[in-house]
């Protein structure tokens, strides 16, 4: 599989980066909302609500748009119709849209908290955006390792 | 999976460490540029620890696992151009990342100064700390220098 990569067609290449570096971004942002919503419940807990909803919104978000479009681009080039998936990419795919859903329901609670001053919603937006991020972490485990 | 696949797992799971301390970074550094007060300094620091924590594993994570790989498999060599090109960057990505820390650190010791004293209004020093043009520019060169290791780790030129 390391062969392969080194043989890597170089039209592979820019959707390959934008796939990885979406992808970082959205561990990243998601990581610092998820630590952001945890941390809340002191003196400064509107402050951390904003700037949870506000990673989520503005940088995950954006950064779960351009890893998927990244990953079916790849795909399209990789493996085309027809062709059987091998378990890595099922893992991924089933991380990518599992975690697209956790998102999405972590930027409603997220959304509301900050409207209504809720540190349990707020809480709750961490533990799931916490779950997204270890699941997408397995995911880059099986991108690399191709179990 | 053999070893050169759990190499490079452990070597891509170490830059998503890296560069998501970096996104974590970035978030902070504009965050901060609005707060004034050192509650809010210091509850943004406490949010950003776990980013101090996985900028360490990447730097280390990424440099290790990534020679290591480098030298178990054939088809590339350490002294590649590619390689080469990227242990320059990760070294100059890395220097610039600490000394913007370091700048940006003494924003953090005057909020815990202000909150020992028991002041948590605004406080023109350490708006202008947490402003700092030389931590800001420090970050986003060491943020730009890994975006183009990044590049160079996908494109590999000379390989």
């Amino acid at each position: 599989m390391s062969m392969l990569a080194s043989i890597r067609p170089d039209s592979w290449n820019f959707p390959l980066l934008l796939h990885v570096l979406g992808a970082m971004v959205l561990v990243g942002a998601a990581g610092l909302g998820s630590i952001a919503s945890l941390a809340s419940g002191g003196a400064e807990s509107p402050f951390l609500r904003r700037l949870a909803f506000r990673s989520f919104l503005i940088v995950a978000l954006p950064a779960y748009i351009v890893m998927r479009v990244g990953a079916e681009w790849l795909y399209s080039k990789e493996f085309g119709e027809g062709a059987d998936d091998p378990t890595w990419i099922g893992i991924g795919y089933i991380t990518a849209d599992a975690g697209a859903l956790l998102l999405l329901i972590t930027l409603i609670l997220s959304g509301i908290a900050v409207r209504r001053g809720s540190t349990g919603l707020t809480r709750a937006a961490g533990v799931l955006s916490l779950v997204a991020v270890i699941a997408w972490l397995v995911s880059v485990w099986a991108m690399g390792g191709k179990p | 999976m053999n070893l050169d696949d759990w190499l490079l797992a452990l070597h891509l799971l170490s830059a998503f460490a890296l560069v998501g301390a970096i996104t974590i970074f970035s978030i902070g550094f504009v965050v901060l540029r609005r707060a004034e007060t050192p509650g809010r300094v210091l509850a943004l620091g406490s949010a950003l620890k776990v980013g101090q924590v996985a900028v360490t594993v990447g730097v280390v994570g990424t440099i290790v696992f990534g020679v290591w790989l480098a030298i178990s498999l054939e088809a590339y060599q350490v002294w590649d151009l590619w390689v080469i090109l990227a242990l320059v960057g990760w070294a100059a990505a890395t220097e610039l990342g600490r000394r913007s820390g370091n700048a940006i650190g003494a924003a953090f010791g005057r909020a815990e100064q202000l909150a020992a004293e028991g002041k948590d209004g605004p406080d023109a020093e350490l708006a202008a700390t947490v402003r700092s043009s030389q931590a800001q520019t420090l970050h986003w060169a060491s943020t730009a220098i890994t975006l183009l290791v990044l590049v160079d780790m996908i494109w590999k030129p000379g390989a």
